[in-house]
C-alpha cells in the first residue's frame, strides 16, 4: 500500500509531532527539555507547510521558502533560549522552571 | 522499475518510524543528553520525509541547520548548565500522567478528525517547479523583504544571546 504519496499521511505525522511536543512540554522538568519539545512543535508546523506545498499549492517554491524561514527562526530562538537558560542557571543554580520565580535576574 | 518504488516506500516507513522513535526518546528519556539525541534522530527522520515530499534541498538544510547547529547548541546548553546525567523528567503519578495523556489525545483526535473530513483540492494550475533554482528566484524577487528581515532577526539573536550569556561575568573579568 502506497501511503507516501498522500497528503493526509503527512498531516497526521505532523499532528503526531505536535502532540509529542505538547506532551514533552508537560512532562519535562528542565528548561532545556521544554526547548527540545518546542523544536518538535516547530517541526510539525514545517512539515505541514511542506505537505501542503507538495500537494495543493499553486507555487511550489512558497512552502520551501516558509520552511526555510521556520528553520532560521528556530535557530535564532534556540540561541536566545540557551543563553537565557545559562543566565538563569548562573543566578538560581537550577533549571527547574518551578524554582525560577522572580522576574528580576 | 517497480521494485525501486517499493524500496522508496519502505524507506518512507523507516523515516516515519525513526521520527516517532526519536520523539518518544526525547520525551520519555530520563537523561537530558538522551533527550537531545532523540531530538537529533527525529529531525533526521523529518529530513527523510522532506526528501519524499520532493525537496532534497530542504532535507539537506534540515540536517545542516537543525541537526548540525540547533542540536549542538542545545548540547552546549546541557553541558554548561546542569550535570548531563541528571534526571530531568517529572515523576508522573497516575493522575498527572492520565491528565497529560488525555490532553494530548484530545488534541490529536481533534486534528485527526478534521484532517480526515476536509477535502483538500489540488491547485488548478501550477507555476514553476520544485527546483532549487525556482526557490532562489522567488527568494530574491518576490520574498526579498522577508529574506532580509530574517537576516536582521538572526543578527539581533546573535547580539542578544551574547549580551544575555555574558551578564554576571564582570566580577570574573576584573
Amino acid at each position: 500500500m502506497i501511503i507516501s504519496d498522500n497528503l493526509n499521511t503527512y498531516l497526521i505525522i505532523a499532528a503526531i509531532l505536535l502532540v509529542i511536543g505538547l506532551y514533552g512540554m508537560l512532562q519535562h522538568r528542565s528548561l532545556i527539555g521544554m526547548l527540545i519539545s518546542s523544536e518538535f512543535i516547530l517541526n510539525g508546523a514545517a512539515l505541514n507547510f511542506m505537505a501542503f506545498n507538495r500537494f495543493v499549492a499553486p507555487n511550489p517554491a512558497v512552502g520551501q521558502i516558509y520552511t526555510l524561514f521556520i528553520m532560521g527562526i528556530a535557530a535564532a530562538e534556540a540561541a536566545i533560549v540557551v543563553s537565557i537558560i545559562i543566565a538563569v542557571y548562573r543566578k538560581y543554580r537550577s533549571e527547574d522552571p518551578e524554582q525560577v520565580q522572580d522576574l528580576k535576574l | 522499475m517497480i521494485v525501486f518504488q517499493y524500496i522508496a516506500e519502505a524507506l518512507f516507513y523507516a523515516f516515519m518510524i525513526l521520527t516517532f522513535l526519536g520523539g518518544f526518546m526525547a520525551v520519555r528519556s530520563r537523561m537530558l543528553m538522551h533527550a537531545v539525541l532523540g531530538l537529533a534522530v527525529a529531525l533526521i527522520g523529518v529530513a527523510g520525509l522532506y526528501f519524499h515530499l520532493g525537496s532534497p534541498f530542504l532535507a539537506t538544510m534540515q540536517v545542516l541547520i537543525y541537526v548540525g547547529a540547533v542540536c549542538i547548541m542545545i548540547v552546549l546548553g546541557v553541558m554548561l548548565g546542569n550535570t548531563p546525567d541528571q534526571l530531568t523528567t517529572k515523576n508522573f503519578s497516575g493522575r498527572n500522567l492520565l491528565l497529560a495523556l488525555s490532553a494530548c489525545a484530545t488534541g490529536f483526535f481533534t486534528l485527526f478528525i478534521t484532517i480526515q473530513q476536509t477535502k483538500f483540492a489540488p491547485a488548478a494550475q501550477m507555476v514553476g517547479d520544485m527546483s532549487i533554482r525556482f526557490v532562489g528566484e522567488n527568494l530574491l524577487y518576490k520574498y526579498c523583504l522577508a529574506f532580509e528581515l530574517i537576516s536582521v532577526i538572526l543578527l539581533t539573536a546573535i547580539i542578544g544571546a551574547i549580551i544575555l550569556a555574558r551578564g554576571g561575568r564582570e566580577e570574573v573579568a576584573k
